[in-house]
């Protein structure tokens, strides 16, 4: 799960790392407010969306004035931002953080996040701050340090100068990093994060350093117990249909191609998009129903595939393991009462029930064209999403 | 001959009063799978369908039971935890089912378990089966075959996949090990494939990834650097978009590394044959071995 800026903060502020004053606004009069509570006189009006790239994108100005500041939070709350990271439609901006200038002698960058490869959390510091951090990584990695913590003892203070050093810090602002980090580390570890990025990374023209950017991403298997974190969820950030999606605990993730997926597991579900590119298709979806579904859950899954305009035709494929075929002829049998399946449908069902499963489907009346194995049914979607185009 | 599970295995259940936990415990033993106790705090005594004991602790169902494997349906919070009794209490294999253990307590529970004689597969998995002889886990039995052929897979669904086809050509399996779709996992590609490699009655493997982490290619480099018998390969996720998680907290593309192309790349450079779709594993696997001269069938 991601969150704002302004929400790293306020979580940065909780375990003590340092980072700008400032207040998040949600309308324009809200934002002057905001700026007149700083001392001033520079202020900067920074667009909060989940997606980073803001200040390329124009979301992030700095201002001289509170009649700046209010030109600027007007041209800024409401609009389009697009950046890399959003796609060309852009992401609406409905938040807006009133953040202190910050006097910027130096940009670093930081991280810290899991590395798979050794089990371990690993911190990362480049000099290079500002930048894309993959693109550092490939053009120039030499200039990213990194020291992985042991979790039985946690971020050792050798560690912490390792870094600092690293990154050219001296005298005060060495100590300062120790603090820094051990503050960070304890953030990553009590809220269950996965990612927590600061770029840029700021030393100040005092020699004192400050997180003038925050990212922070959570671990979503976590998040019954981070009820604090979860607060901070910002609906308006995610795609509706995967709103609705995670509400009935299917595991979706809205693409933009023409044949809609309905899979049982996480492995066979990528699997499908992929085998549906090969034949020439798109897939609009990736959909895992997961084992424990409900025929309630299938229909659910099925109304949001269906809301897609963009869906010529559904490929449900099926290896039924823990889910039983015969729950997901149900689902299909009454999705097709409740919402009304317009759209060709090929249904592949192996495994667990599977005759009881395909005899409902065939006795059900249902215009479904049934496929003998995953390439058969990959092919016949792709065949039947064509001709439902053409149809059109 | 088989890989970690056979007739000898003795089997006890953590979680084994739970909805699925009770279920998936049925269906093991219907396979013949020895189950040979249950562990659920607070219900020692009692005993599960009037054949297998109950105890309150992993260490009291192993010193009254001899049980030699743990299968781990306990529910995400309470998992990790779960985990770190069984190797307490000696378990050489423990097999946790559970899906969606937070990722810090999966960090501690693999520190945990260093140095210790256990062996941990999953979490996040469908389990591991010896046709014929045990199976622990939630994959349906009856698709499978007993035979020569091993698979390992970080994919419930694609390794029935998998076993569905080459039970249909006629090809049965040695073993089928799902290591999971975490990122932190106890067994991984590599371990299973020493234990293939090593294995007299596998003649041949099938290895499916997905994105996200650099496994495979390390099973790549591993395979080319001491593996005889053929592999096949598939990688799923070809088509996913960077940034997002996939289903699996393990299937994400993030700063440039982990992408599907990058994995097959690794396979086709280190000699090894990749299904160019899900539904080509088996045949693809059939071809390599007769370009060396081994017939599977």
């Amino acid at each position: 799960m991601k969150i704002h800026e302004y929400q790293a903060k306020q979580l940065f502020r909780e375990f003590g790392v340092p980072t700008p004053e400032g207040y998040p606004a949600f309308s324009v009069a809200e934002a002057v407010e905001a700026a007149k509570r700083l001392p001033g006189p520079i202020r900067v009006v920074k667009a909060q969306i989940h997606a980073g790239g803001r200040g390329l994108g124009g979301g992030v100005k700095v201002c001289k004035t509170l009649e700046e500041v209010q030109q600027r939070a007007q041209q800024i709350m409401g609009m389009q931002l697009v950046t890399h990271q959003t796609g060309p439609e852009g992401q609406t901006v409905r938040r807006l953080y009133i953040e202190g200038g910050a006097d910027i002698a130096r940009e670093l960058y930081l991280g810290m996040l899991l590395d798979r490869d050794s089990g371990q959390i690993v911190l990362m510091a480049s000099t290079e701050g500002g930048m894309n951090i993959e693109d550092v990584a490939r053009d120039t990695p030499e200039k990213i340090v990194k020291v992985w913590v042991d979790p039985k003892v946690g971020l050792q203070d050798f560690q912490c100068r390792k870094v600092a050093f690293a990154l050219g810090l001296t005298g005060k602002t060495v100590r300062q990093a120790g603090k820094f980090f051990h503050a960070l580390y304890a953030l990553y570890m009590a809220k269950d994060c996965s990612l927590v990025e600061i770029n840029p990374l700021v030393v100040t023209g005092s020699g004192d350093l400050i997180a003038l950017d925050g990212k922070i991403t959570f671990d979503d298997n976590a998040l019954d117990r981070q009820k604090e974190i979860e607060a901070f969820r910002d609906l308006d950030e995610e795609d509706p249909r995967e709103v609705e999606a995670s509400r009935w605990d299917l595991n979706y993730v809205h693409l933009d191609g023409n044949v809609g997926c309905l899979v049982n597991g996480a492995g066979l579900a990528m699997a499908t998009m992929d085998i549906l590119k090969h034949y020439g298709a798109e897939p609009a979806n990736f959909l895992d129903v997961g084992g424990s579904a409900t025929a309630e859950r299938v229909t659910a899954a099925f109304r949001i595939i269906l809301g897609d305009a963009r869906v010529h035709a559904i490929f449900v494929n099926i290896f039924g393991g823990i889910m039983k075929c015969d729950t997901i002829a149900a689902g299909i049998i009454e999705a097709a009462k409740q919402v009304g399946i317009d759209r060709p449908l090929v249904v592949r069902l192996e495994g667990t029930n599977v005759e009881l499963g395909r005899k409902m489907l065939a006795e059900s009346g249902l215009a479904i064209t049934a496929a003998d194995d995953m390439k058969d049914g990959a092919e016949k979607a792709v065949a039947a999403a064509r001709a439902y185009a053409a149809s059109l | 001959m088989s890989v970690l599970v056979d007739k000898n295995t003795r089997l006890l259940v953590q979680g084994i009063t739970g909805s699925a936990g009770g279920f998936h415990t049925r269906q093991c033993m219907a396979y013949g799978t020895n189950v040979v106790a249950g562990v659920t705090p607070g219900k020692g005594g009692q005993v599960f369908d009037d054949v297998v004991p109950i105890f309150d602790t992993v260490a009291e169902a192993v010193s009254k039971t001899g049980a030699n494997a743990s299968m781990i349906f306990v529910p995400p919070p309470f998992a990790a935890d779960a985990i770190m009794e069984a190797a307490d209490a000696g378990v050489a294999l423990i097999v946790c089912i559970t899906e969606g253990i937070p990722v810090l307590d999966m960090l501690r529970a693999k520190t945990y378990l260093q140095g210790k004689s256990s062996r941990l597969i999953g979490p996040n998995c469908p389990g591991i089966i010896t046709p014929d002889a045990c199976k622990i886990g939630i994959m349906p039995g009856h698709i499978h075959k007993a035979g020569h052929v091993g698979v390992v897979s970080r994919s419930g669904t694609l390794t029935y996949e998998a076993v569905g086809q080459l039970s249909a050509l006629g090809i049965g399996q040695s073993t089928c090990i799902g290591i999971g779709g975490d990122p932190i996992k106890g067994t991984d590609f590599i371990d299973a494939l020493e234990l293939f490699n090593a294995d007299p009655d596998t003649h041949a493997v099938i290895l499916i990834g997905e994105i996200g982490g650099s496994a495979e290619e390390e099973a790549a480099a591993w395979i080319q650097a001491n593996m005889d018998k053929p592999v096949a390969a598939f990688i799923a996720g070809l088509t996913a978009p960077p940034g997002r998680r996939m289903g699996h907290a393990g299937a994400i593309i993030s700063g440039g590394t982990g992408s599907g192309q990058g994995k097959v790349a690794a396979f086709e450079a280190a000699g090894i044959a990749v299904a160019p779709t899900p539904g080509d594993m088996a045949t693809t696997l059939v071809a390599s071995a007769k370009t060396r001269g081994i017939t599977l069938a």
